[in-house]
C-alpha cells in the first residue's frame, strides 16, 4: 500500500465486480500491442526519509544565499514570512483555474487585487491575470503590436535581456515577424534612429536594461508614436518602479515584464511571473486571463474571468495567444508581497536597493572601475575592470562567491562586470568585499 | 438544502472582506522594513511622484488572505473531478523539498559547479520522462502544458524548414484541446479538422483523406479528451509518416497510460506533459505549470538550448545546436514545479503505473454506476475519464450547467462541462488515482440525486448554487462593460 | 423556442443576417440568430470605407462563450456602422431588425440567391 493510492484490494475487488472485469489489465484492452512498453518503467520509488535525506544532500551542494552578486533577470530580495505561509495555503495552491466562480472567489478577488496594483505600479489602465515569465510576455507584447498595427515588424533594443532577446526571436522566426537591432549609444541608452520606423509594429526597450540603465522611456514613446508604432515597455527587475518614473506616464502602450522580485523565490530561474499591461483601447487584444468585477443575481459583488472570448479555449486557432495555464499562485504571490510592503514600504525597499548600488557602484570605482555606460542606473550597473580582476574573479568563484557577470558570456563584445545590490546587501558586506577585491 | 447525508455539502459561516485598497491607512507596513546604511543616492528628474498602493499592518494582510483562502476550493478541500485536468493529491513532502534554501534561494546564473545540486534535478529529471515516455530526450524550458505544444509544433516547423519544405497546415482532431490550433496557428499553421470516427477516435481513412503534402503533421491527444485510447495510432502515425509530416503527442491524459503505452512505439516524434497534472505539481489556481517536451530521435537536433550533458560524473550546460529553434525560458524552466515533479517520480518510481491504473479503475467505476441515470455517447472502453451529456436531463429542462452548479452545493467541484465540443452538454468526468470508494461513493451518489431532482423539481437545480458566498454570477455584464481594476 | 419573427421587408441569407430590400441598405442579423447566440456582449464592426465580396466576413458577434462571425449578403462599401452598438450590443438582442441594425452599405451587389420571408421561414424548419 502507498500512501498516495487509497485503496485496499477488497476496494479494488468490489469497484472491478461492479464495473464487471476480472482484472484491472482488462480496463486496458483497447491499448493494442503494437503500441505498449515490452519492459516495466525502469525507476524506483523511494520512501519520503530517503528522499528527504537525497534532496537535502543535492541542496547542500547549492551555494549559501547571497552568494550572487548578480542579477541578470533574478533578484535576491528579503520575503516577508506572512507571504510564503498565506500563499502555501492549500485553498490557494491545489485549486485549479476559477472556472466556477462561486467556488473561487479566494482566487478571483486575490487576482483581480494583483491586476490593480500591478496597473498602478506600472501606470497602466490594465494589466492581465500574468504570463509566465517577462520573457515570454515581451514576446507576447511584440506579437500584441503586430496584431494592432498590421505591421509584421519590430524594432528590438540590444539593451534588452539577451536570453529574452532568444526567446522574443524563437516566437518571431515561428509567427514570420521580423526583428531589427537598435544599439545602445555611449550613455548606455537605445538609439532608435536605425530602424525604418514606418514599418514597425513595436518599438522594444528594456527599462532599466540589461546594463541596468535607466531609458528615457518618454523619447522612445515619441519615436515610436510619430510612425504610428507601438512602444513596448519591457523590464527584468521590477523593484525599480517602487522609485522610478511609470512607464505608462512616460507614453508606453503595451508594458510586459518580470515580477519575481515581488515575493517570489530565486529557485533557480522559475518559476517566475510576467506582469503584462496595456492601455484601455487595447484591452481586447491582450493575451492572458483577465478578472473582471461583477455581481451575483442578489446583488452581492463577485468577480469571475471576463473576456474569454479572447482566448483559446473559444476562438481557438483565431484567440490572441495559446495560453492556458500561466503563473496564476505567483501573481497572487506578488499581491500578498505588495500587500504586506505596501506603497510606503514598497518605495522604502527600492530606494535601499539604489542607494546601497551607487554605493557600491562608487566603492568599485575608486579601486580602479570605470562604469561602462555614463546612463543612471537603478540597482544594476555594468563596469569595466582593472587589470587582474579576472583571477580574482575566478579565484571567489573557488570560494562559492559570483561577483560580477561577464557581459561578454552574454555575446556583448564589451569586457564589462554586471553588478546588482539589493536591500540584502550590507554595508560591512560590501566593505569587506571592496577591500577583498582591491587586494591583490 | 440537499437532503442525502452521503456528502459533505453543508452550510458554514462565511467572513466578508473587502478589497486592499479598501482597507488600511497611509503609513502602515506589513513588512520590515530595513534601515538605510549608505548615503542617499536619489535620481533627480526620474523619479515618480508617488506610490499608490495601499498600506496594511501584518495582521491586516493575514486575515485578509486567510479569509479569502475560505472562499476556495481545493483538491485539499474535496473531490475535483475536472476531466483532462489530472486533480491528484498535491504531496506535501514536494512542498518542503522546494522549499530548502540551497533550492530556494539558488540563482540560476552560478556557473555549472557551483550548481550541481540543481543541475542534478533537472537532469534525473528529463532522464525519468524519457524512460516513462519511451522517447529519445527531453525538454525541460517549457512553462505550460500550451508552451510545450508551441514548443512542439516549432520543432516541426523546424524540422520541414531544415529540408527546405513549407508545409502551411496541420491536422487536428475535432476533440482537441483549444490550445492545439491556436498553438498551430502561432506558427502560421492553419488548422485542418479531422473529424473523429463513429467510435470516437480517430480513424486512418479519415486521416488519409486529409494528409497531403501541405500538411506538416497531426496533433493527437492520447488518450483522447473522450477519455478513449486513439487505437488507431500506430497506422495513422505510419501514413503521416509515409507522407512526410510527423506526430505531435499531447501528453495532457498521460496519467491514463503510464507502465502501459510506449511513444516511440507507436511513432509519436514529440510530445508534452503537464507536470502540474500528471506529475502531482498544485495546480495553483492557474499554474505555474510546466510542460516537458519529449522528442524522438529525428528532432533531437532542433532541441531548444542550452541543454546538459554528463561528463564524468559533472553535469555541464552545452550550447543550442546550430539547428536549435531557439529558447523558451529565459532560464532552464520552472525549476520549483521540475523539483516538484522530481520528488514524485521518486516517492513512485515503477509504481507510476499504479497510479494510471487505479486512475483508470477509478473513472470506470464512476462511469459503470452512473450509465443507467446519465446519457453515455460513446459506450467504448475508456479510460481514465468519462464523458457524459445532459440528453436524458434535456427533457425536464436541466442543463449541464444546472447539474454542475448543484454539484458544488453537495460539496464536490463539478466535473470538466462543455468540453469536448463533440458532445453536446458534455460532462466529463476524470476522478484521478487520488480518490478512495468512500468519496466515489459519495460522488455519485450526489450526482445520482441530482438525477433524481432534475425530474422532481427542475427549479431548486436552476437556482443552484445555494449555499456558496456567492450565487451565480452576471457573466453577460462583466463581459459588456469589464472593469479590470479597481479604477474602472 | 417561441416563433421567431421574420418580417417581409428584409431577405435573408442562410447563415441568418437580413439586407433591406431597398435603399438604405442595411445589414443585421435575424431575430432566430439573436436568439440562438444568446445575451451578446459584443459587435466587432468594420470600418466605413471598408469593401467586402458577397459572402465575406465583415464582423463578429460575440456572447460570453462564443464569437460568430458576420458575412456579407452582398457585396458593398461600409457606408455607416451602427456606433450604439458599442455600449449596447444588446439593441441586436432586443431589435434585431430596427435598432439592432449592425452596418448600412453604399450600394449593394447581387441580390440573387437571397431568402425572401417564406423561403427563410422554410429553412428554419429544416435546422
Amino acid at each position: 500500500m502507498h500512501r498516495y493510492f487509497p485503496h485496499t484490494a477488497a476496494d479494488e475487488a468490489h469497484m472491478l465486480e461492479a464495473i464487471g472485469v476480472s482484472g484491472v489489465e482488462a480496463l486496458f484492452a483497447s491499448v493494442p500491442e503494437s503500441c505498449r512498453r515490452t519492459a516495466p518503467i525502469g525507476l524506483t520509488g523511494m520512501s519520503e526519509w530517503a528522499l528527504t535525506a537525497r534532496a537535502e544532500a543535492l541542496a547542500a551542494q547549492m551555494p549559501a544565499a547571497g552568494a550572487a552578486w548578480v542579477g541578470a533577470g533574478n533578484y535576491r530580495h528579503y520575503i516577508p514570512a506572512v507571504v510564503p505561509y498565506l500563499m502555501g495555503r492549500s485553498e490557494f495552491s491545489t485549486a485549479y483555474t476559477p472556472y466556477q466562480p462561486e467556488m473561487s472567489q479566494g482566487t478571483l478577488q486575490g487576482i483581480f487585487e494583483y491586476q490593480t496594483l500591478a496597473a498602478r505600479l506600472l501606470g497602466m489602465d490594465v494589466a492581465n491575470a500574468s504570463m509566465y515569465d517577462g520573457a515570454t510576455a515581451l514576446a507576447e507584447g511584440a506579437l500584441m503590436a503586430c496584431r494592432v498595427t498590421r505591421r509584421h515588424a519590430v524594432a528590438v533594443s540590444l539593451g534588452i535581456h539577451p536570453s529574452y532577446r532568444e526567446v522574443l526571436a524563437t516566437y518571431c522566426r515561428a509567427a514570420g515577424i521580423r526583428m531589427v537591432e537598435m544599439p545602445l549609444t555611449a550613455a548606455g541608452e537605445t538609439d532608435a534612429s536605425a530602424a525604418n520606423m514606418a514599418e514597425m509594429a513595436g518599438v522594444l526597450v528594456q527599462s532599466p536594461n540589461f546594463f541596468g540603465v535607466i531609458e528615457p522611456l518618454e523619447k522612445h514613446a515619441e519615436t515610436a508614436h510619430a510612425a504610428k508604432s507601438l512602444l513596448v515597455a519591457g523590464f527584468t527587475e521590477a523593484m525599480a518602479w517602487g522609485i522610478l518614473k511609470t512607464p505608462g506616464s512616460q507614453g508606453a502602450d503595451i508594458v510586459c515584464g518580470e515580477g519575481q522580485s515581488f515575493g517570489l523565490s530565486q529557485s533557480f530561474g522559475g518559476p517566475n511571473l510576467g506582469i503584462m499591461a496595456t492601455r484601455k483601447e487595447f484591452m481586447r487584444n491582450i493575451p492572458g486571463r483577465l478578472v473582471g468585477r461583477t455581481t451575483d443575481a442578489s446583488g452581492r459583488r463577485a468577480f469571475v474571468l471576463t473576456l474569454a472570448t479572447r482566448e483559446q479555449h473559444i476562438r481557438r486557432e483565431k484567440a490572441v495567444s495559446n495560453i492556458c495555464s500561466n503563473a496564476g499562485l505567483c501573481a497572487m504571490t506578488c499581491g500578498a508581497y505588495l500587500a504586506a510592503l505596501g506603497g510606503t514600504g514598497l518605495a522604502h525597499m527600492a530606494r535601499l536597493n539604489r542607494d546601497k548600488a551607487a554605493y557600491l557602484k562608487a566603492g568599485l570605482e575608486e579601486i580602479g572601475f570605470t562604469p561602462l555606460y555614463s546612463g543612471p542606473t537603478f540597482n544594476e550597473f555594468a563596469m569595466l575592470a582593472p587589470a587582474g580582476f579576472e583571477a580574482k574573479h575566478a579565484e571567489l568563484l573557488k570560494k562559492g562567491v559570483l561577483f560580477g557577470l561577464s557581459v561578454r558570456a552574454f555575446g556583448y563584445a564589451e569586457p564589462a562586470w554586471l553588478f546588482c545590490v539589493t536591500e540584502t546587501r550590507s554595508r560591512a558586506e560590501m566593505d569587506a568585499m571592496l577591500k577583498e577585491v582591491a587586494h591583490a | 438544502m440537499p437532503e442525502n447525508k452521503s456528502w459533505p455539502g453543508i452550510s458554514s459561516l462565511a467572513l466578508e472582506e473587502p478589497l486592499l485598497w479598501e482597507k488600511g491607512r497611509e503609513g502602515r507596513t506589513g513588512a520590515s522594513l530595513p534601515d538605510p546604511d549608505v548615503p542617499a543616492a536619489p535620481l533627480a528628474g526620474l523619479e515618480r511622484a508617488g506610490l499608490p498602493l495601499p498600506d496594511l499592518s501584518e495582521l491586516d494582510v493575514v486575515r485578509h488572505y486567510t479569509r479569502l483562502s475560505t472562499w476556495n476550493f481545493g483538491v485539499d478541500t474535496g473531490l475535483y473531478p475536472l476531466g483532462s485536468c489530472t486533480m491528484k493529491y498535491n504531496p506535501k513532502i514536494n512542498e518542503k523539498i522546494a522549499a530548502l534554501p540551497g533550492f530556494a534561494d539558488a540563482h540560476p546564473l552560478m556557473p555549472a559547479e557551483l550548481a550541481q545540486g540543481a543541475m542534478r534535478v533537472v537532469y534525473e529529471t528529463e532522464q525519468a520522462l524519457c524512460e516513462i515516455t519511451g522517447l529519445k530526450a527531453c525538454c525541460l524550458q517549457p512553462s505550460a502544458g500550451a508552451h510545450g505544444e508551441l514548443t512542439g509544433i516549432m520543432l516541426i516547423q523546424a524540422w520541414h524548414r531544415a529540408q527546405s519544405r513549407q508545409r502551411t497546415k496541420m491536422l487536428i482532431p475535432d476533440t482537441a484541446h483549444g490550445t492545439n490550433p491556436a498553438s498551430a496557428a502561432l506558427c502560421g499553421y492553419e488548422a485542418v479538422k479531422v473529424p473523429s470516427g463513429p467510435d470516437g477516435i480517430l480513424t486512418v481513412e479519415g486521416v488519409a483523406a486529409l494528409m497531403d503534402e501541405n500538411c506538416a503533421g497531426i496533433m493527437v491527444t492520447n488518450p483522447n479528451t473522450l477519455g478513449l485510447f486513439e487505437s488507431n495510432l500506430t497506422e495513422i502515425a505510419k501514413l503521416v509518416h509515409e507522407r512526410g509530416g510527423l506526430v505531435y503527442g499531447d501528453g495532457a491524459n498521460l496519467n491514463a497510460i503510464m507502465g502501459y503505452a510506449d511513444m516511440d512505439r507507436i511513432g509519436v516524434d514529440v510530445m508534452h506533459m503537464n507536470l502540474h497534472k500528471t506529475f502531482s505539481t498544485p495546480h495553483g489556481g492557474g499554474g505555474p505549470g510546466a510542460g516537458a517536451v519529449c522528442v524522438g530521435e529525428k528532432l533531437v537536433p532542433f532541441l531548444p538550448g542550452p541543454r546538459i550533458a554528463e561528463e564524468n560524473g559533472r553535469l555541464i550546460w552545452t550550447c543550442a545546436g546550430e539547428h536549435s529553434i531557439g529558447r523558451l525560458h529565459p532560464f532552464y524552466g520552472q525549476f520549483g514545479v521540475i523539483l516538484r515533479a522530481w520528488a514524485y517520480i521518486k516517492t513512485l518510481g515503477a509504481d507510476l503505473k499504479k497510479a494510471s491504473e487505479l486512475a483508470v479503475l477509478n473513472a470506470n467505476y464512476v462511469k459503470a454506476k452512473l450509465r443507467d441515470v446519465f446519457e453515455l455517447p460513446f459506450p467504448q472502453d475508456s479510460l481514465h475519464e468519462c464523458v457524459f451529456t445532459d440528453k436524458k436531463q434535456e427533457a425536464f429542462g436541466v442543463s449541464t450547467m444546472d447539474v454542475a452548479k448543484r454539484l458544488i452545493d453537495c460539496g464536490y467541484h463539478p466535473p470538466t462541462i462543455y468540453f469536448p465540443l463533440v458532445v453536446h452538454g458534455a460532462i466529463m468526468i476524470e476522478p484521478t488515482e487520488s480518490e478512495s470508494l468512500d468519496e466515489l461513493d459519495g460522488f455519485i451518489a450526489a450526482m445520482r440525486d441530482i438525477a433524481a431532482q432534475a425530474e422532481k423539481d427542475p427549479a431548486a437545480l436552476h437556482a443552484a448554487p445555494s449555499l456558496t458566498k456567492v450565487g451565480r454570477v452576471d457573466e453577460v455584464g462583466a463581459a459588456r462593460k469589464p472593469v479590470l481594476t479597481g479604477d474602472m | 423556442m417561441a416563433e421567431s419573427k421574420i418580417p417581409g421587408n428584409v431577405l435573408y441569407t442562410k447563415d441568418h443576417e437580413w439586407i433591406s430590400k431597398t435603399a438604405p441598405w442595411k445589414i443585421g442579423v435575424s431575430d432566430f440568430a439573436q436568439n440562438a447566440l444568446g445575451d451578446l456582449t459584443y459587435v466587432e464592426l468594420p470600418n466605413v470605407g471598408d469593401s467586402f465580396e458577397k459572402g465575406q466576413e465583415f464582423g463578429t458577434l460575440e456572447s460570453t462563450k462564443s464569437v460568430s462571425p458576420l458575412y456579407m449578403p452582398a457585396s458593398g462599401t461600409v457606408k455607416a456602422v451602427n456606433e450604439a452598438l458599442a455600449d449596447a450590443p444588446e439593441l441586436v438582442n432586443q431589435s434585431p431588425y430596427g435598432e439592432g441594425w449592425i452596418i448600412e452599405i453604399e450600394e449593394a451587389g447581387s441580390l440573387d440567391g437571397l431568402l425572401d420571408e417564406a423561403a427563410y421561414k422554410a429553412h428554419l424548419e429544416t435546422l
